[in-house]
């Protein structure tokens, strides 16, 4: 049976598994791991251009935007205003590519360097301004279920919440609070998508989310740090459709005490 | 005249044009995105917007991220 694709605002995604640019250790890499994972949405960042290095190369020369619909993210950004910002001149910069992503954003507010969560506060004002200046706005937040429904309310597209701290490797530290967060966020809106974002460190977090009930995952560090990167970006492509098979075949129940799976009756034995 | 690119400061002639100033800075229009004075300069506008003495301008381009 075919996987359904993932509808987010006007956008009908066909691999739920996002994927980041950013960490590899060559362009080259970044390539072959994208096609490794079959993604079609890739994240970017946006930046200053360097300008003393002439004869840097550009990460566009390596990844296709006929290919690869790009959503450019508000990394970096510590305040709503900066973010404001960073979305408008990421879609300017897409824009000019004539890249389908044109308009919608990662809005990502950080509240702390260290541990780059978000600050919730930033991020609802900045989704309140992206939002009504046309953006299809998908919100970076924590795993908090108020926080979820208040950037829903506000009109985010998608909200996307952390599995675990940026780049820290540990997966869905919190599943009953992601398991909350998919049931309010579903409630009479069973379409609405709703993606864990960040802190995947191997397959089995992302094929843990999708179980739970997450209609994609988006990672980065999970492959690009990872030591064989191809391999581990064929790991996860197996892992997000192994999880979302899984979620929609229906699992067993969590029993305390066993179920024999061979029949009871017929043992040969010394009882008789 | 004294302009801010990117946050350094760059004497460039008086008047320039923002298409001038990327020809200059040897960078290609559609790779990058312009904010002048906080404002985004539309890539229809390069050759049309000149720019002043103490203008700010942001010139981002995209990069890997997560």
């Amino acid at each position: 049976m075919d996987i359904e694709p993932l509808k987010i605002a006007s956008f009908q995604i066909r691999s739920r598994l996002f994927v980041g640019t950013g960490k590899y250790e060559t362009y080259e890499l970044m390539r072959d791991a994208l096609a490794e994972t079959g993604c079609e949405v890739v994240t970017v960042a946006v930046r200053r251009e360097r300008m003393a290095d002439k004869q840097g190369r550009n990460i566009l020369d390596f990844i296709d935007p006929a290919k690869y619909t790009l959503l450019p993210n508000t990394a970096g950004c510590f305040n709503a205003e900066d973010a404001i910002r960073t979305a408008r001149l990421g879609r300017e910069l897409l824009d000019g590519l004539d890249n389908k992503g044109a308009g919608w954003v990662k809005l990502e507010v950080l509240g702390d360097k260290k541990t780059l969560l978000p600050d919730p506060v930033g991020t609802l004002e900045a989704l309140k301004v992206l939002k009504d200046e046309g953006f299809i706005v998908l919100c970076y937040t924590s795993d908090d279920p108020v926080m979820a429904v208040r950037l829903k309310e506000a009109g985010a597209a998608s909200v996307m919440p952390a599995g675990a701290p940026i780049g820290s490797g540990q997966g869905v530290l919190n599943p009953s609070n992601i398991r909350i967060i998919l049931e309010q966020l579903k409630e009479g809106d069973a379409d609405y998508p709703v993606i864990v974002d960040a802190g995947v460190g191997t397959a089995s977090d992302v094929t843990i989310a999708m179980e739970l009930g997450a209609d994609g995952v988006l990672l980065n560090t999970g492959v690009a740090g990872a030591d064989d990167p191809i391999e581990m970006a064929r790991a996860m492509r197996l892992a997000i459709e192994a999880g979302y098979l899984a979620r929609r075949a229906g699992r067993i129940p969590r029993k305390l005490y066993a179920t024999a799976s061979s029949p009871i009756e017929g043992v040969i034995g010394t009882k008789d | 005249m004294r302009i801010r690119i990117n946050g350094q400061w760059h004497d460039r002639s008086d008047g320039i044009r923002v298409a001038g100033l990327l020809r200059e800075l040897e960078l290609e229009p559609r790779r990058v995105a312009v904010e002048l004075n906080k404002k985004i300069v539309r890539r229809a506008d390069f050759d049309k917007t000149s720019l002043a003495e103490e203008d700010s301008l942001e010139i981002v381009t995209l990069v890997g991220g997560g």
